[in-house]
């Protein structure tokens, strides 16, 4: 989880990171979403791992992983309609989501279900803590709000630069200095 | 809204990587020196355009008529994976030299969130055919500005002194919260929503 952490030390996966995390209950919702599809179709390549074919294996990684996201996609639609319009494309656009490929193709395709499952679940929960932690921050200084509810006081003058866009490229940015940091020192 | 407008929208004040952070892993990943990153910059631009031209009436003419709309994601993703192919095909056929310079990244691109995202978006904007494809052709030309402009800072930055925990995508990521910022003065001359 914190090793392999994929946003932090790889760098993958960042356009959902960057673009839901300006309010924390979009966040969270991007994250359970994430965990649940790459589980779920790491669990399902392992499964059909012998039966996928080398050549077109790609082709079928994708097509797995875009069937869970539109189960996600049309769950959030039908029972949290305001969460799915605040994410935009982004529910979508986690079939683009390296971490999971990634995942299909360097773990599940060569060990056993229960194995990938695991293996899954500890980058889905890397990638939560990651996506959390930036989100605390840009809504904290952007809104002066937590889960919406007022943290800072009427004095608090909001950043409103923090919940746009360069403010998503700097705090990462800065994050990633700062655990880079200390995994250098250790 | 004039196709023109959205055009330059798509460029600069909409800019696809810099607004709306798709197509961001190549960003970091490939925009180490500037051959490389206009490369890049080249192949998307022609994929958008295809997939637009492709997913605007697969969607309007086949998806909506039998009320499947849920399969656009599916559909979308088949769609780009298949060009992607194709284009690498011809590309291989016609010009080896070409498809040797460029190899690495076009399997790539069928990964690039800013095709599907730019497929799902003018699906949610309710663009037209001509509005979809001026929206894809800026903004492949917007993504192919930024990226080379990241690798020419980049080249630069080699001679700079960066702290050592900073280094790669660290600086990356804060020189994109700058451009970013820089873009953000384009507002105001058009704008998208």
């Amino acid at each position: 989880m914190w090793a392999d952490n994929p946003t932090f030390r790889m760098v993958l996966g960042i356009c959902s990171a960057l673009a839901v995390t300006n309010k924390l209950t979009n966040t969270l919702a991007m994250c359970i979403a994430v965990i649940f599809v790459t589980t779920a179709s790491s669990v399902t390549v392992s499964l059909l791992r012998r039966a996928i074919p080398r050549r077109v294996r790609m082709a079928v990684y994708t097509l797995i992983i875009a069937t869970y996201v539109v189960f996600v996609d049309q769950y959030l639609k039908a029972f949290y309609p305001a969460i799915s319009e605040a994410m935009g494309p982004y529910v979508g656009l986690i079939i683009t989501n390296c971490i999971i490929m990634g995942r299909a193709e360097t773990y599940a395709s060569s060990n056993p279900p229960g194995r990938a499952f695991l293996d899954a679940l500890g980058v889905g929960l890397g990638y939560a803590m990651s996506l959390i932690i930036v989100a605390f921050v840009r809504e904290l200084l952007g809104f002066g709000t937590l889960f919406d509810h007022r943290v800072l006081g009427s004095w608090w003058e909001p950043w409103v630069i923090m919940v746009m866009a360069p403010g998503a490229f700097i705090v990462l940015g800065l994050y990633i200095w700062l655990l880079r940091g200390f995994q250098m020192r250790k | 809204m004039s196709p023109y407008v959205i055009f330059f929208a798509a460029i600069f004040t909409n800019n696809i990587a810099l607004t709306y952070f798709l197509g961001m892993c190549p960003f970091i990943a490939v925009s180490r020196d500037l051959k490389t990153a206009t490369g890049m910059g080249i192949a998307v631009i022609f994929v958008m355009s295809l997939t637009a031209l492709f997913a605007w009436p697969v969607y309007h003419w086949l998806l909506v008529p039998y009320h499947v709309q849920y399969l656009q994601l599916v559909s979308f993703i088949i769609i780009i994976a298949a060009l992607v192919q194709v284009v690498e095909m011809i590309i291989e056929r016609f010009s080896p030299t070409l498809y040797i310079n460029m190899g690495v990244f076009l399997p790539l691109i069928t990964v690039n969130c800013a095709i599907l995202g730019l497929a799902l978006f003018m699906i949610l904007r309710n663009y037209s055919f001509i509005q979809s494809m001026a929206y894809a052709v800026g903004s492949g030309i917007g993504w192919l500005v930024v990226i080379v402009a990241m690798a020419g800072i980049r080249t630069k930055l080699v001679f700079a002194k960066v702290p050592k925990a900073l280094e790669g995508p660290g600086i990356t990521m804060i020189i994109a919260g700058l451009m970013a910022l820089g873009f953000m003065g384009f507002a105001g001359i058009v704008n998208l929503q």
